[in-house]
């Protein structure tokens, strides 16, 4: 065990400075251009925001069985099946027949069927239908169609929160879509989030409706923004999907903030047959089933612009502007976790981070080399090399480090000296009964090896673990946890191996003492 | 050194000790309950720093607000507030600047919110739900691992011992009201593998003099493996408490409950493993025919 060929001396220390090399590249001022590598910090060290959102996967299907309530209808009439009691649940639609047999048929239809459509990668279809009592049917989405649905909801709701995002000018934040209902949103240095939320809290659904004068068939009641209800129209002549751009604006006039925004030609042809059809008439622009105001239409729009005012600050247009340039979301975002670290408190837990690793490190040194002389010296090189290649490891891979991940350093940094106590407490053992020194250090190493390697795999195995559950800070922690195991067994059992060699070798015939 | 200590006849004396520690520890944990933090029971939590103001102004602040439960005390340095407000639903994006509005309208001072945390009622119990797995996940691993490094009835005594300092350990956070969060269950899985370790040690030292003193019997065993690798023990906790009293010390109070309970489970890890993972195996009668019925099994 104390036999090095040069080639393993050679290939110990390359791979030591190798990685070693890399934990300088923190330390540098300027961006590296060769390797441009460097720990990154976490959220809860150099301060930022970290949400969790969900999406609202009731009104959405709520919304999206609306929608099939028309193509069900015109399916049941195309097909000669008499209905009646047609009832829009929340979540499920009813009616009731007599030709159950025939419905089925057509209902699980695999061709050309747009009202229910077969879901390839499921094998399912989108919709399902349960037999109720008294000829009554009821329709809901099936178990594959939730998914698809929500999963649907949830990549729009993705693009369209990156976009809001991008547009506020966070730096580097991160979106990404967690599980099936969630969307994980980190913003570094962000230091109050509350403008963020607020953007992604609303769907910013922009329709253009006109206004009736009294309650009829196919109106709703809405608020306007000075209180009153107003009566407006079901039909709605033009959405926010048609916007292809929107900018906040001073009206030149009464000086009043206005989002101006351009329609594309679609939208343009409908907005201008609308207003042509309507002079005289008040348009309602309802922004999330609110009326944000209801102008009188003056003249035909034609041109595929116009302006949108309602009593705003420059603020609230900008963030209009921004939410109608990004579109609407599908459902309405719900911040379920919410994480935020202000930069100084950032600060000072990376002050005490360290300041703790530096004063847990010294009196670690200190104890060991006040307990092994010589040999304390050996394991605290190794502990200091072990220091060098974790930091290196997690500069490699870009890790991110946490509060608790420096915790996690500190308890290496503890807990690594314990292969090289293992394996001298063995070599003390082996020199009582030993005469040859250095067969004394060779069995010892050999013996330790085993309890070593099971010692330090049971704390890897908890490493893997917290890994795999924690979420955050914590994760942070099992990655340093779960390097620094593996680079202690490096350096414990070829570094500090390597120098025990030379010095047992030149004193071999000499007394040594551990 | 060389360790001559009869820890053998202390066996019974601390199986009884570890056992009412036990108990009691379980009644705590159900009777009085565990303090769990906002991670887990949900709810909102805001440090802030302000010089002006006083715990009492800030409360009333807040209790204007009809939040439900409220919670407000000093926390580390001069003028830092730590807030705790229960959260009973998450429907509500805003009550996070709602407070701060308040605040800011109410206490007529510079207010910096240093760390804001939020967590809905279904992210806490999913939270605690994997918390309760990770945990359950790495007893089985090393059940598991030790099942195949060695034999069933090491195996089992480790867990044993395992549970034991889990337990205790939060026991003792049960006793003292100590908040347990996210980090504390990373503190109790680190416990788990730290345990083991030094189990492990002693055990890989128990089978090897099983094979050397096959006469013995395995509590004489046990008490020569313990005092063969009793300097090794003391020095790997000694060092291990060092780093963790600098992070329990310097670290800053994010990290002392994290670090406290690593303290408590370094120590309560060490003794077990002397005192109950060791002795357990007398009770399950393993003697050096143990490990050669093994060995007839592998090569037959």
């Amino acid at each position: 065990m104390l036999n090095f060929s040069k080639i393993n001396v050679l290939t110990i220390y390359l791979i030591f400075f190798l990685v070693a090399i890399f934990s300088f590249l923190n330390f540098q001022d300027k961006n590296n251009q060769f390797i441009d590598k460097k720990v990154n910090l976490g959220l809860d060290l150099q301060g930022g925001s970290y949400l969790l959102l969900e999406i609202n996967s009731d009104t959405l299907i709520a919304e999206k069985i609306q929608d099939k309530v028309i193509p069900i209808k015109k399916l049941l009439k195309t097909n000669n099946i008499n209905y009646s009691n047609f009832i829009i649940n929340n979540q499920s639609l009813s009616f009731n027949i007599n030709e159950i047999d025939k419905f089925d048929l057509i209902f699980y239809s695999r061709k050309d069927n747009l009202v229910n459509p077969y879901i390839d990668n499921y094998r399912s279809f989108e919709l399902e239908y349960k037999k109720r009592e008294n000829n009554q049917i009821e329709i809901l989405f099936s178990k594959f169609g939730l998914l698809t649905v929500n999963n649907a909801a949830l990549k729009q709701s993705i693009e369209i929160v990156r976009r809001r995002i991008d547009d506020v000018g966070t730096k580097e934040p991160t979106i990404l879509q967690r599980g099936e209902k969630r969307i994980l949103v980190e913003l570094p240095g962000l230091k109050d989030p509350e403008r963020v939320k607020e953007l992604l809290g609303k769907t910013a659904k922009l329709n253009f409706r006109l206004v009736s004068e009294n309650s009829q068939f196919g109106t709703d009641e809405l608020i306007s923004e000075n209180g009153e209800k107003l009566n407006v129209s079901k039909r709605i002549i033009m959405s926010g999907e048609n916007l292809i751009d929107a900018q906040p604006n001073i009206n030149n006039q009464n000086n009043e903030p206005t989002v101006s925004f351009t329609l594309d030609r679609i939208g343009a042809q409908k907005f201008g047959r609308a207003t042509t059809d309507n002079v005289g008439k008040n348009l309602a622009i309802v922004l999330d089933g609110k009326i944000v105001s209801a102008p009188s239409i003056n003249e035909p729009i034609t041109s595929g612009s116009g302006m949108i005012s309602g009593n705003f600050t420059f603020q609230e247009v900008t963030d209009l502007a921004l939410l109608l340039r990004s579109g609407a979301l599908p459902t309405p975002l719900l911040v379920v976790e919410e994480r935020t670290v202000g930069p100084d408190l950032g600060e000072d837990s990376i002050r005490s981070g360290i300041m703790s690793l530096i004063v847990g490190f010294i009196l670690v040194i200190l104890f060991m080399f006040y307990k092994y002389r010589i040999f304390g010296l050996i394991a605290n090189t190794a502990l200091i090399a072990n220091l060098l290649m974790l930091v290196g490891i997690l500069t490699i891979l870009e890790a991110t480090l946490t509060l608790p991940g420096i915790a996690g350093i500190i308890l290496t940094v503890g807990m690594a000296v314990d292969a090289n106590v293992l394996i001298f407490e063995r070599i003390k053992e082996e020199l009582k009964t030993e005469k040859s020194i250095i067969h004394a250090f060779h069995t010892g190493y050999s013996k330790a090896k085993i309890t070593v390697l099971d010692a330090n795999i049971t704390t890897l195995i908890a490493a893997v673990i917290l890994f795999a559950f924690g979420s955050g800070p914590v994760k942070g922690f099992a990655i340093t946890l779960g390097i620094g195991i593996i680079t202690t067994l490096f350096t414990a059992y070829f570094l500090a191996r390597h120098l025990t060699s030379i010095v047992v070798l030149k004193n071999k015939n000499g007394e040594i003492r551990i | 050194m060389n360790n001559n200590f009869n820890f053998y006849s202390k066996f019974k004396s601390a199986n009884i000790f570890s056992l009412i520690i036990f108990l009691t520890s379980i009644i705590f944990i159900f009777f009085k309950g565990l303090n769990y933090g906002i991670d887990f029971k949900g709810g909102t939590l805001i440090e802030l720093r302000a010089d002006n103001t006083d715990a009492t102004s800030i409360r009333s602040v807040l209790n204007k607000m009809s939040l439900g439960d409220v919670n407000v005390k000093k926390f580390g340095k001069d003028g830092d507030y730590l807030i705790k407000v229960e959260q009973k639903e998450n429907k509500n994006n805003k009550i996070i600047s709602q407070i701060k509005k308040n605040l800011f309208d109410n206490l007529n001072t510079d207010i910096n919110f240093r760390r804001v945390e939020n967590v809905g009622p279904k992210v806490s119990s999913e939270l605690l739900q994997s918390g309760i797995i990770a945990i359950s996940l790495s007893l089985a691993a090393m059940l598991f691992y030790i099942w195949i490094r060695f034999e069933w009835q090491f195996s089992v005594g480790s867990i044993i011992a395992l549970f034991h300092d889990v337990v205790i350990t939060l026991g003792i956070f049960s006793l003292l009201s100590l908040e347990i969060n996210l980090s504390i269950i990373a503190a109790v899985l680190t416990i788990v593998g730290y345990s083991m370790n030094d189990t492990v040690v002693i055990y890989d030292r128990i089978r090897e003099n099983l094979n050397k003193y096959n006469r013995l019997d395995i509590n004489e065993i046990a008490n020569l493996s313990i005092n063969d690798t009793l300097a090794r023990t003391i020095i790997t906790s000694v060092t291990t408490l060092l780093a963790l009293s600098s992070i329990f010390i310097l670290g800053g109070d994010i990290l002392r409950g994290f670090s406290f309970a690593m303290i408590l489970g370094v120590i309560i890890g060490t003794y077990s493993s002397i005192f109950v993972a060791s002795p357990i195996l007398k009770l399950f009668k393993v003697t050096y025919k143990t490990l050669e019925k093994e060995e007839d099994k592998i090569i037959p």
